[in-house]
């Protein structure tokens, strides 16, 4: 167990390409800490440096206050789990576990009693004696979840460890790796591209894109009170609505009509000094379905009319999709291609809506849609900055 | 049903057919110098493929002169030698060239090549004066190093060809479980590249083996002869007698141990013996 310090630490390859940039994260002792972004944003390079794998170009990785930027990764005591498993398929189970408690010279009996405790916790004991080359996806990722755990690491590195299991059997190692995480205490680091493992496994989240860290923050916090537009879109399913509008006279003027702001959202944007062209973020649950809602609920936010495009039942929910018009979206185009995120490009012209499952929305029919104005989001388009942000 | 069963036959029936022709067109010489060898001297050239009168003397022949057992004995310790040291070489070059990155790995890669292209014949001239004056002339050394030296450009791209297949994980697994890369080489990367290193080894043992062109211009006397050299010097009792009945029992003697060999390693080469390593 041990807190882990990056201290401006920086990767640049020899052909000067810069993977990661000054990142600063002080990871607290026994913290479940996910890095999450999308591929090529240095998430897996800043785990390969904790593990050693990879040099460290600038800055300096403390493990519980030494430095061991020159340390080999076997004299880290860290334990990796990787997204292809790398189990040895010429040793059984048993061998695999086994392989770095013998490493470091355990006494045979110790090992036995490891090994054996490790696959009663991980629910292998009778696969024990089976070689890899005989196991399902799931039963492999556990056998490689077990060798991280028999030796008691300082801490766990994984890098997508779920990523190559089929959906349903992915939910449930998510759990299962929680409960492991919280019933061991050990620091753990965890890589992933996907936002819901993001969400659901750690006690912090850092948001990563093209080697900068985004924001750090707990899943709730990033949910809430998303620093940027890069991380306010990548963060939530499906993803944040944006629209280009204009900010006069304490109202707000979207292609979807003309909006008075809530105080909440004046006051914030006037201490941001929010300039006249902003970025309106606007997550799909807080739409609703007018027809469903009194008349003061009505009153207190905008409503809009448009006819559904797309309208997908999940049984829960429903999401009604609808294509704003006259949204020439300049600034968002570009930041979009900036940040490289074709979703966030899509999210321009399309809205993207969750309503009610009582909502009796048809296809191609025109619907009053309600927003909550209290709970819209305001960038600034020049650099993507939050204008709406609590301090 | 019975179109795809019939169509299945079929296919089944041609590839026997050309299974049979290539078995025939391989075996038919082997089985002719097995023949030879069991022919009695009077009988060599009465046509007939199957021997009319058996006899068991050409072997006795052969293993009754020194010259024989001599010459067998440098093959095998020429060839053994030669191989446990081209492919200990090409094990850890090969791995080099499939793993690492360093300078010079391109000129490497490209020399090895030109060497394994290189017209042997055109060595032995100079291979024979410099072993002369190195005293390595008719020495097992000098035979070995010549040896080693064409098989390792064979040696090092059949092993990283090998080496490649291996998944790169493995390694950073076994080093993040605490193995310096000593330890990971031996216990994780090179038990999965077994299959190619004895694969190697065959085809290395062959090549030491079956050579004839430096073991007849770089040996002089039964001190360093192998046996594809020491055939050539077979003779009768008398300058009129024929020797094909003793060259053809040596020659079947030389190659039992070459199907040892293979069968031996053949068993140590399991395919799939990285299935379950990673996803896929």
């Amino acid at each position: 167990m041990a807190e882990i310090v990056l201290d401006k630490v920086t990767k640049r390859y020899p052909d000067g390409a810069l993977a990661v940039s000054d990142m600063d994260i002080t990871i607290a002792d026994g913290e479940f800490i996910i890095l999450v972004g999308p591929s090529g944003c240095g998430k897996s390079t800043t785990l390969n440096m904790i593990a050693g794998l990879e040099d460290i170009t600038e800055g300096e990785l403390r493990i519980d206050g030494q430095r061991v930027n020159e340390r080999a990764p076997k004299d880290r005591d860290i334990a990796m789990v990787f997204q292809s498993y790398a189990l040895y398929p010429h040793m059984s189970v048993r061998e695999n576990m086994a392989f770095p408690l013998r490493l470091a010279h355990v006494d045979k009996a110790t090992v036995t009693r490891k090994v054996e405790e490790a696959a009663r916790v991980l629910d292998l004991t009778q696969h024990l004696d089976r070689k890899p080359g005989n196991l399902s996806g799931g039963q492999r990722q556990r056998v490689a979840m077990g060798r991280a755990i028999v030796r008691d690491p300082k801490a766990f590195l994984m890098d997508e460890p779920l990523s190559n299991l089929d959906a349903k059997l992915r939910v449930q190692m998510r759990t299962s790796v929680a409960k492991l995480q919280r019933r061991l205490g050990t620091t753990t680091v965890y890589v992933t591209h996907d936002q819901t493992e993001a969400m659901t496994l750690g006690d912090r989240v850092v948001v990563m894109r093209g080697g900068l860290v985004q924001q750090i923050g707990s899943p709730q916090s990033l949910y809430d009170q998303p620093a940027n537009l890069f991380v306010a879109g990548f963060i939530g399913s499906p993803s944040m609505n944006f629209l280009p509008a204009t900010l006069a006279d304490g109202s707000l003027r979207t292609s979807l009509g003309t909006f008075p702001l809530t105080d909440r959202v004046r006051t914030l944007a006037e201490a941001a000094s929010a300039p006249r062209d902003v970025i309106v973020g606007l997550r799909p649950e807080h739409f609703e379905d007018a027809a469903l809602l009194d008349q003061t609920e009505r009153a207190r936010g905008g409503v809009f009319t448009a006819p559904v495009e797309v309208l997908e039942s999940m049984g829960s929910d429903k999401y009604a999709y609808f294509t704003v018009e006259g949204a020439s979206a300049a600034e968002l185009d570009e930041l979009a291609a900036e940040t490289g995120a074709a979703d966030l490009a899509d999210a321009g012209s399309q809205l993207v809506t969750r309503l009610s499952a009582a909502s009796e929305a048809r296809l191609g029919q025109d619907l009053e849609i309600w927003f909550d104005p209290d709970k819209l989001h305001l960038f600034d388009p020049h650099n993507g900055r939050t204008l709406t942000y609590v301090k | 049903m019975a179109v795809i069963s019939s169509t299945r036959g079929g296919k089944k029936a041609r590839w026997a057919v050309i299974d049979v022709i290539v078995l025939v067109y391989a075996l038919v010489p082997v089985l002719w110098i097995v023949s030879l060898s069991l022919k009695t001297k009077d009988t060599f050239t009465d046509k007939h493929f199957i021997p009319r009168s058996w006899t068991l003397q050409n072997y006795v022949d052969i293993f009754s002169t020194n010259q024989f057992l001599r010459a067998l004995l440098n093959s095998v310790g020429i060839a053994v030698i030669a191989t446990l040291i081209a492919v200990v070489l090409g094990t850890m070059a090969a791995y080099a060239i499939a793993r690492l990155d360093f300078p010079g790995k391109r000129a490497l890669v490209g020399v090895s090549l030109l060497i394994a292209m290189f017209p042997q014949v055109s060595l032995v001239t100079p291979l024979f004066q410099m072993e002369r004056s190195l005293s390595l002339f008719d020495t097992w050394p000098g035979l070995i190093l010549p040896y080693i030296t064409f098989a390792l450009p064979l040696a090092i791209y059949t092993l990283s060809a090998f080496f490649r297949e291996i998944p790169w994980e493995l390694e950073k697994a076994a080093k993040m479980d605490g193995a310096t890369p000593a330890q990971a080489f031996r216990r994780v990367i090179a038990p999965l590249a077994a299959p190619g290193v004895f694969t190697t080894a065959i085809l290395v043992f062959i090549f030491c083996w079956n050579d004839f062109l430096f073991a007849i211009s770089l040996t002089s006397t039964t001190a360093s002869r192998t046996v594809p050299a020491a055939l050539s010097f077979f003779q009768g009792s008398s300058q009129f007698e024929d020797p094909t009945g003793t060259i053809s029992a040596a020659a079947v003697v030389i190659t039992v141990p070459i199907i040892l060999f293979v069968l031996f390693f053949q068993r140590r080469i399991v395919a799939g013996l990285t299935s379950g390593a990673v996803k896929g």
